[in-house]
């Protein structure tokens, strides 16, 4: 009986905005395999909602509670510890500006400021045409090339304020 | 992309090997290359020769300490595994979760040597009767990603990985774990529940995950750089390992040492076990024109601040570990002379009050508590009490007093750097005792 409490609940909610794409249902199950209890493909499985939608929309955490057979508070704890993991839309690229020990030494927050001033939003927020969010990260481990961004992929070391209109670019 | 800036021709097997087969280019070095190179030939040997108890004894002789920044002996670690014909076999874990503040080394050793450490990985869980491997790689390092999937895929097809690993009838694998940040997954009983899929608290130990880590398995965490030097030493031995390190140490072995901040040119280098940061200093080319050394940190964002004077010490574990600060990872944060002290101390506690999981109370509220007097004297607006309280933070925040090493870390370059310039925070107090904290601070309704 509270297995079928459980679908119809889990039903409801996700019917309301998401349903999960079938190829990252199966891109699930094949990282659940790696491990001995599916829980631990949880982290996995909202990269890969994440990566489709650039974010984890709401109606993700139960779908992907059903595809593992775990509980949606357990995804959910999860989804709002992980600092890479978001929770609400973010632009096309984010930007994770390093804002530790050695980047601070070499002029981050500059660096940070310019940024700021550039896009004309806040750390934390995202450009009006979607296009960029400005989040801080913890050291990138490229100290040597500081101060150190990361957009999407790409890392980028030494950036200094001036770079910034050329740098972004290549990010439509 | 990190650099070792040793050339090619500089670096040899024998003096070393964590870095010889490296290329001037960057490119990774590939699976035939790596085999051609004495590569895998541990492993070899290690079937051929070794039982996990002779194995485990080899590394523990050879005093491998523990790279990832605690300096504690691998091979003992690997003594203390529960293990035996009657243990269910458990998982062998690379800390690859990168993320201490000034530390760069193991994002080159993943990138362009992937090959060692997934050897240093299949040894190590031969010496603890592992059935499967995971690194777990922080999800930033998307670079390092690839290169070790890469790897892996040419090891198992080439017969490294999987079921009866080269014809000896044991069973081994490695799967990739990506993260997806927060700092404190770097503590190895954190590191093991992210493993699982689970916030990363910290556990309580004991038990330890050498009796029950991962799913309740015996469970050995390593560093990357700790488990790219285990093929090195069965190749050659415990004695060849102590002889790298000479005179310079007791500690066996190289270390890739590093320098960040206003350097002339910052980078890594393998070099003995021992080097001084003078030497290491040297190699970066000195401070950037018109800037003299101040301060520096010996290895990370978790360590404690260091005087120029203390720069002729040999940079290693027990050395540095009797000045009150930590080798930590033994890559050198350098602070220049114009630096406020106030302000990289805000900066350094920000980021462990950010990075705290919120598991216990000191920590939690502790942290935050200091970057707000830090903030207060970094303006000019502290009052009389709060290098005091900052000091007793320090000590209430150290070891023994919270659930791990997170709030211990953050108390160290805290309390040295008050140690060392007091007059710099003194500065900060400009205001009577009252008026700087006059706002109530909510505790909630009644």
């Amino acid at each position: 009986m509270n297995q079928t409490t459980a679908n119809s609940t889990t039903a409801t909610i996700a019917s309301d905005a998401f349903s999960l794409d079938p190829v990252d249902r199966e891109a699930i199950l094949e990282e659940r395999a790696h491990y001995p209890y599916p829980q631990a493909a949880s982290i996995e499985a909202l990269k890969i909602v994440q990566k489709r939608h650039g974010y984890v929309p709401d109606g993700a955490i139960p779908a992907i509670a059903e595809t593992l057979g775990i509980r949606i508070a357990d995804v959910e704890g999860v989804a709002t510890f992980y600092s890479l993991i978001f929770r609400q839309p973010v632009g096309r690229h984010v930007i994770l500006i390093c804002d530790s020990s050695s980047c601070f030494l070499t002029d981050y927050e500059e660096l940070r400021d310019a940024f700021i001033a550039h896009l004309g939003i806040q750390m934390g927020q995202t450009t009006a045409d979607g296009r960029f969010t400005l989040l801080p990260v913890c050291c990138l481990g490229a100290c040597d090339r500081g101060p150190t961004i990361l957009i999407g992929e790409d890392l980028h070391g030494p950036v200094t304020p001036d770079e910034i209109p050329r740098l972004l670019e290549a990010y439509s | 992309m990190s650099r070792i800036l040793q050339s090619a021709s500089e670096r040899r097997a024998e003096t070393h090997p964590l870095t010889w087969r490296l290329h001037d280019d960057q490119s990774p070095v590939l699976l035939d290359e790596y085999r051609g190179t004495q590569g895998y030939d541990a492993v070899t040997k290690a079937l051929e020769q070794h039982t996990y108890e002779s194995l485990t004894e080899e590394v523990k002789t050879a005093n491998l300490r523990g790279r990832g920044g605690a300096g504690f002996s691998a091979g003992f670690k690997w003594s203390l595994t529960m293990k035996g014909e009657d243990v269910p076999r458990g998982y062998i874990v690379c800390n690859a979760d990168e993320m201490e503040p000034g530390t760069f080394k193991d994002r080159l050793l993943m990138e362009q040597q992937p090959h060692l450490l997934i050897e240093g990985m299949i040894l190590a869980g031969f010496a603890n009767r592992s059935k499967q491997g995971y690194i777990f790689l922080r999800g930033e390092y998307h670079r390092a990603a690839a290169s070790i999937q890469r790897a892996l895929a040419d090891a198992r097809a080439d017969g490294w990985l999987g079921s009866d690993v080269r014809g000896s009838g044991w069973d081994f694998d490695i799967a990739l774990h990506t993260g997806a940040g927060r700092y404190i997954c770097g503590e190895e009983t954190a590191l093991i529940n992210s493993l699982e899929g689970k916030r990363a608290n910290p556990r309580a130990k004991p038990p330890f995950p050498g009796q029950s880590g991962a799913w309740g398995l015996p469970t050995v965490v390593n560093n990357v750089e700790t488990l790219c030097n285990v093929p090195g030493i069965v190749n050659h031995g415990a004695d060849w390992f102590q002889a790298l390190s000479g005179d310079l140490s007791s500690d066996g072995g190289t270390k890739l040492y590093g320098v960040s901040g206003k350097v002339k040119t910052p980078g890594l280098w393998e070099l003995p076990m021992g080097t001084t940061g003078n030497r290491i200093l040297e190699l970066a080319g000195g401070m950037r024109d018109g800037l003299t050394l101040k301060s520096w940190l010996p290895g990370g964002g978790s360590t404690g601040f260091l005087l120029p004077e203390h720069l002729d010490l040999a940079l290693d574990f027990d050395t540095i570990g009797k000045t009150g600060s930590r080798m930590g990872t033994g890559l050198l944060t350098v602070v220049a002379d114009n630096q406020s002290m106030v302000s990289l101390t805000r900066n350094l506690e920000e980021f462990f009050a950010r990075e705290s999981c919120g598991w216990c109370t000191p920590c939690r509220d502790g942290l935050p508590w200091s970057v707000k007097l830090l903030r207060a004297l970094e303006a000019g607006e502290g009052e009389p009490g709060d290098i005091e309280l900052l000091e007793q933070m320090a000590r209430d925040l150290g070891p023994g007093k919270t659930f791990c090493a997170h709030a211990p870390g953050a108390a160290m370059p805290l309390a040295s750097a008050i140690h060392y310039f007091r007059d710099e925070f003194e500065r900060g107090i400009t205001r009577p005792k009252g008026e700087a904290h006059a706002d109530p601070i909510p505790v909630g309704s009644v």
